[in-house]
């Protein structure tokens, strides 16, 4: 089967080795120890996984942002987004 | 449990008239019975006009066609390509019907009764896949299918329909299942029935009038669905209401063929929900949807 | 109802999840890739980064049509919302002929194809040989959806109610039904007024159903493609182009893939965040009742 026309780059099947392994460490984190919903600073009660997503979800919106706003590497908006993903999953 | 008891959930139907005091009642039925007027108006146009000269339709307004011709329809069914199109229409339709309610309900029966990891985050991940705007799926899909080999097959559509009615089956069928009390599994399960049995003998009696809801939704979707059908097919699994695009601009503004092509292809629709009407109000009253 | 901690469910949900997958993860990610290349054609791509998602952010039509595309949404949910509820109010109750009758004709619109939706728009609309535009016509106001763009953007909101009223009207309906003729009896006999058995009977009722209501109609009107496209083609001018059209103007007409792609991630992106925060509301909406 020719799957060419899904024009794989480095860049983006970094990507989305990335978000599969991620799904699989969470899986494996919540086998070892089930996660409790929690309230944290977000307005509802969470869990892990529900964090992790809106910590996926907002860094996305972050980084559309900072292309919007700024010609600054998209490296800085990285960083944001990796440190706001930690700040959600530790405290959301 | 007895047997009866056990059925007692699809059987109940609220007859609920004691709301109505007569002043508001004649209020409220008089704006249903505008809105079904302004409904059919439309309609009832198309149908006129599908049965009048293109003479008579440009010469000006008939509330009624005073020439009625069938000559808008004659030249459709002197079309080969009409059949066709109602026949692919209908096969992948179906097709879509059956497979998204075989693998929804097995589905929706584990939602609705076990908790496991990543339940709720599938669930989200379903309901997704129906508010994603298909205008961004067209071109990979055009050559995932053409790459799989299914390109202008009915199982094609088929499959690509699954995109947003596999989560709606899924997402109504949970609703049905979970007002079924759980104790009916577990007296099952205690009577010796293997899952497998009580699923087909037992649980999906009970929620027939909901499987009934979710095929006639599964079917809406599918049938009214135009942008996916028509991209992944060309000759041999071309939908009715896309052939109707072609006959029309291939012979100009013919506005009575175009309004005769538009009454065909609400039909099939319309008897389909005719058929179905007692399933669906049944399946309504039982307030799960 | 409790549910039982089981991971073995995840064997029922296999077969949904490989064929919804097939459908949404390969075409997803293929998107994704073409988002950050320049396409010439099969083999012949090139690595741009993130400079398409730069011109999108920028593109000002894009900005017009995305502001059209919320106001459109927001007056379908304005309008079809509270008429559904109030025709859900009118429909006769029980298991009678009339009943099957009124839900067979208002189900009717839903089970039209979407182009033949604008076809008979497109009909019964025209000045010349449609019923509405000649009305209009002959009480004196100069209707013309094909070169008026209030006219056509009306038109289309007009085209939408009439579609799709009757799926809130319907779900609300369902909702109705649930309620217990016991209800209404001690409102009765509590001598509440219309407006309270509605307050505080009907609408909490209907709470589930509405949101779900207000979900599908939502993300549907921020998807509408088709029946524009056959009734104004997006026109006049741009009145009528939402972000599906110019999408679908910008992948097939202009063949601008890469472009198109970071639109609809960008499209897909906004999409989602507002499905996730109806989403949160639904299920905790589920939990409230629960209590």
């Amino acid at each position: 089967m020719d799957m060419e026309w899904m024009a794989w780059t480095t860049p983006t099947a970094i990507f989305f080795v990335c978000i599969a392994l991620m799904l699989a460490g969470m899986t494996v984190w919540e086998v070892m120890s089930p996660t409790v919903e929690a309230k944290g600073f977000l307005p509802m009660r969470t869990t892990r996984g529900d964090r992790l997503f809106i910590g996926l979800l907002s860094s996305a919106f972050i980084h559309l942002g900072w292309l919007a706003a700024t010609d600054v590497s998209l490296w800085g908006a990285f960083a944001v987004s990796l440190a706001w993903i930690a700040l959600v999953i530790r405290f959301g | 449990m007895s047997k009866a008891a056990v059925l007692a959930p699809g059987s109940l139907s609220a007859p609920a008239n004691i709301r109505r005091s007569s002043a508001r009642v004649s209020n409220r039925t008089i704006i249903l019975v505008c809105y079904i007027v302004f409904l059919m108006l439309p309609i009832y146009w198309m149908v006129n006009m599908s049965f009048k000269t293109n003479e008579e339709i440009l010469s000006g307004l008939t509330l009624y066609p005073h020439n009625p011709t069938l000559r808008n329809y004659a030249v459709i069914f002197t079309d080969p390509s009409w059949y066709s199109g109602y026949i692919n229409s209908i096969y992948y339709v179906t097709l879509n019907t059956i497979i998204s309610l075989t693998v929804a309900l097995p589905a929706a029966y584990a939602f609705s009764r076990y908790r496991f990891i990543g339940d709720k985050h599938v669930f989200f991940w379903l309901l997704t896949n129906k508010m994603a705007p298909p205008a961004v799926f067209l071109l990979p899909f055009f050559q995932l299918y053409q790459t799989v080999g299914l390109f202008d097959t009915h199982i094609a559509v088929a499959l690509a329909h699954c995109l947003f009615n596999v989560p709606l089956a899924v997402w109504i069928l949970e609703g049905f299942m979970s007002g079924v009390p759980r104790e009916i599994d577990e007296m099952a399960y205690i009577d010796g029935y293997s899952f497998p049995r009580f699923f087909g003998t037992v649980f999906l009696p009970m929620i027939r009038a909901g499987v009934g809801v979710t095929a006639f939704f599964c079917f809406m979707f599918s049938w009214v669905e135009l942008l996916l059908a028509r991209t992944l097919t060309s000759v041999d699994a071309k939908p009715i209401a896309a052939t109707m695009t072609r006959t029309v601009s291939a012979s100009g503004m013919d506005w009575g063929l175009l309004a005769a092509a538009g009454v065909l292809t609400i039909l099939p629709g319309a008897l389909v929900i005719w058929f179905v009407r007692n399933y669906i109000a049944k399946g309504f009253a039982l307030g799960r949807v | 109802m409790d549910k039982v901690q089981d991971n073995r469910a995840w064997f029922l949900i296999i077969p949904v999840f490989l064929i919804v997958a097939f459908s949404a993860v390969i075409p997803l990610m293929t998107v994704v890739n073409y988002s950050v290349q320049e396409i010439f054609g099969p083999g012949q791509t090139f690595f741009v980064g993130t400079e398409w998602f730069e011109v999108v952010l920028a593109d000002e039509r894009l900005h017009d049509a995305l502001i059209r595309q919320i106001i459109y949404s927001l007056a379908v949910l304005a309008i079809e919302i509270p008429l559904g509820i109030l025709i859900a109010l009118g429909m006769p109750g029980g298991r009678s002929a009339k009943t099957s009758l009124t839900l067979v004709l208002l189900a009717l619109p839903l089970l039209i194809p979407f182009n033949v939706v604008g076809t008979i728009w497109q009909i019964f609309g025209r000045g010349d040989i449609g019923l509405l535009g000649a009305t209009f016509r002959a009480i004196g106001i100069d209707y013309n959806y094909t070169n008026n763009s209030l006219d056509a953007w009306l038109t289309v909101l007009v085209m939408d109610v009439w579609h799709w009223t009757s799926l809130v009207a319907l779900l609300c309906y369902a909702g109705l039904q649930s309620i217990p003729p016991a209800f209404y009896q001690a409102a009765k006999i509590d001598g509440a007024s219309k407006w309270a058995v509605f307050r505080y009977i009907q609408l909490p009722k209907m709470r589930g159903v509405l949101i779900i209501a207000v979900l599908l109609r939502f993300m549907d009107s921020f998807m509408i493609y088709t029946e524009p496209f056959v009734l104004t083609g997006g026109g006049p001018g741009n009145s009528t182009t939402f972000l599906s059209q110019y999408l679908t103007q910008m992948a097939v007409g202009q063949f601008d893939i890469g472009k198109a792609a970071a639109f609809s991630i960008v499209y897909f992106l906004i999409v989602l965040l507002f499905s996730f925060i109806f989403y949160t509301i639904i299920t905790r909406t589920g939990e409230g009742e629960k209590k």
